[in-house]
């Protein structure tokens, strides 16, 4: 009987685990619609490149580090034993690991498709403008060392778990982890030319492809019910399906706020702040989707819709160029849903509420720091940034020497 | 003959076509032009508002003998006017001489 429910609950989260690699896809898609057309190869190629090398980095230390299992004196993990590769423990593959919710290998993979993402939301961020290597260097660095180390002190057991801190599936462990890092990266690497004026206005640079920014935006939402339906870590009936609800009905309701709220400041019906809307809803509620009552979900939703439409503007007042609104989305709706789970739901409390900020702290000091240090030293070496020419002229041709459609190459984007 | 050079909005070519076909003029080419003029498109994309004036336009060249002159700008005339700014501009050249490639006529006899 006992084999009969770890055979359900890890198909469950197989299939959860497919979900989320589908993200990847809506990632991709999302960060190429918002852009230029000049940069789409670039754009996929680093998308390519961070699910690519996160599962490797996952495989060879992540995973690992990620999740210690022992902790020497309770405190410092314990990395002496096994930090390299994956080696089936005893009882892997049994209802004995992970109470009979998934096998090993089931662990190991859902948990490396959440790890790319950190640095996917770091690269719709820099589109348009970072050189290819270094790009790649800080996704190594970040993915393999940074956000295991990070997840380790929620996920992994550590000291923010002890201290009562929650987040379910990631609102501050994945998503604010890779804002942090996009709210940097921006600021050492400067805005896309043409995006503000000398004249200090702001410039418009519209995406090339609304279409696929909302096919990215829908694979997205149905990518979450894998990123929060699986975070559920088996397939408890009650608990998965109030997941899926409450992160279908925040994204419906973070995408209707995000669009009403552009409509009465700009007086437009804006279908890139609607979309946003959606995913700052999903992120939103991803810290606490299991604690949420229906209206829970609906107001976590909609203040993070909310949130992205204002997000946006303070960016470009700030003179930060973000091209597809990740950070609103992922930092700041990260936020957000992290402290809405000492707010709302059956965790709400004061206590909780401090517990939730510290954990935002903690989180967003280690992240800004290590990714400061690694961008200023790439900067400072070898460069952040493409030339203006390449710029210009678009990443595709120069990185690559490649157009993402050779046949409709008909102007300057 | 006349060389006819009409610059038209993309939504009124059918009935342009149209007309043109009612006064027998079935033959000419046209291609999709990009201009710059007094009227700007306001746009706004994630709060920011933003004009271009890039304005998208069809570009007709007809070539008709002397006595087609007349009906085929008024025919162009009348289907291609909104009476907003933006309706566009008919020009009309003298053509030198022209030739049917495959049976080597010249004249007006090669525009039947």
């Amino acid at each position: 009987m006992e084999t009969t429910l770890l055979t359900v609950n890890n198909v469950w989260m197989m299939i959860c685990t497919g979900l989320v690699f589908l993200m990847h896809l809506g990632f991709s898609l999302l960060e190429i619609g918002l852009t230029r057309q000049k940069n789409t190869v670039n754009i996929l190629f680093k998308n390519v490149f961070i699910i690519s090398i996160g599962i490797i980095l996952y495989t060879v230390i992540g995973f690992n580090l990620m999740y210690p299992g022992s902790f020497i004196g309770g405190v410092l993990p314990d990395y002496f034993i096994d930090l390299f590769g994956l080696s089936l423990p005893e009882n892997g593959l049994g209802p004995e690991y992970a109470d009979g919710g998934y096998t090993y290998w089931t662990d190991f993979l859902f948990q490396a498709m959440f790890a790319a993402t950190a640095a996917t939301i770091v690269s719709g961020a820099v589109a348009e403008r970072v050189k290819l290597g270094s790009f790649m260097i800080f996704t190594i660095i970040y993915v393999g060392i940074i956000y295991p180390i990070a997840g380790s002190w929620k996920w992994g057991a550590g000291w923010l778990d002890e201290l009562g801190f929650y987040d379910f599936a990631g609102s501050t462990i994945v998503h604010s982890v890779g804002g942090w890092a996009a709210l940097i990266a921006v600021w050492l690497l400067g805005a896309r030319l043409g995006k503000f004026k000398k004249d200090g206005s702001v410039g418009a640079i519209p995406g090339h492809n609304l279409p696929f920014v909302t096919a990215g935006v829908f694979l997205l939402w149905l990518g979450w019910f894998g990123f929060n339906g699986g975070s559920v870590l088996s397939a408890e009936p009650g608990a998965t399906s109030l997941v899926l609800v409450t992160t279908s009905i925040a994204a419906a309701s973070g995408g209707l706020a995000a669009f009403v709220t552009s409509l009465m400041k700009y007086k437009q019906y804006d279908l890139s702040m609607f979309l946003n809307g959606i995913l700052g809803g999903l992120v939103g509620i991803t810290a606490g989707a299991d604690m949420m009552s229906i209206t829970d979900a609906i107001v976590i939703g909609a203040i993070a819709g909310v949130i992205i439409v204002l997000g946006v503007a303070l960016l470009d007042k700030l003179k930060l160029d973000d091209p597809v609104g990740a950070i609103p989305v992922h930092l700041l709706c990260g936020i957000w849903g992290t402290l809405a789970v000492g707010i709302f739901g059956d965790l709400a409390g004061v206590g909780q509420f401090l517990n939730q900020l510290i954990g935002v702290a903690a989180v967003g000091v280690f992240c800004l720091i290590s990714a400061f240090i690694i961008l200023k030293v790439l900067k400072s070496t070898i460069g952040l940034r493409v030339s203006e020419e390449e710029e210009r002229e678009g990443l595709d041709i120069h990185e690559h020497g490649m157009d993402a459609y050779p046949d409709f190459r008909t102007n300057e984007h | 003959m006349k060389k006819i050079e009409a610059i038209i909005r993309k939504s009124k070519f059918n009935e342009v076509k149209e007309a043109l076909h009612d006064i027998e003029v079935n033959f000419f080419s046209y291609w999709d032009v990009t201009g710059v003029g007094n009227e700007k498109q306001g746009h706004v994309y994630r709060g920011i508002s933003y004009s271009t004036s890039d304005i998208q336009r069809r570009y007709l060249s007809i070539v008709v003998s002397d006595p087609f002159l007349d009906r085929t700008v008024e025919a162009i005339c009348k289907s291609a006017y909104t009476g907003n700014v933006g309706d566009g501009k008919i020009f009309v050249s003298e053509v030198i001489e022209t030739y049917r490639i495959r049976t080597k006529e010249k004249g007006p006899d090669s525009l039947k």
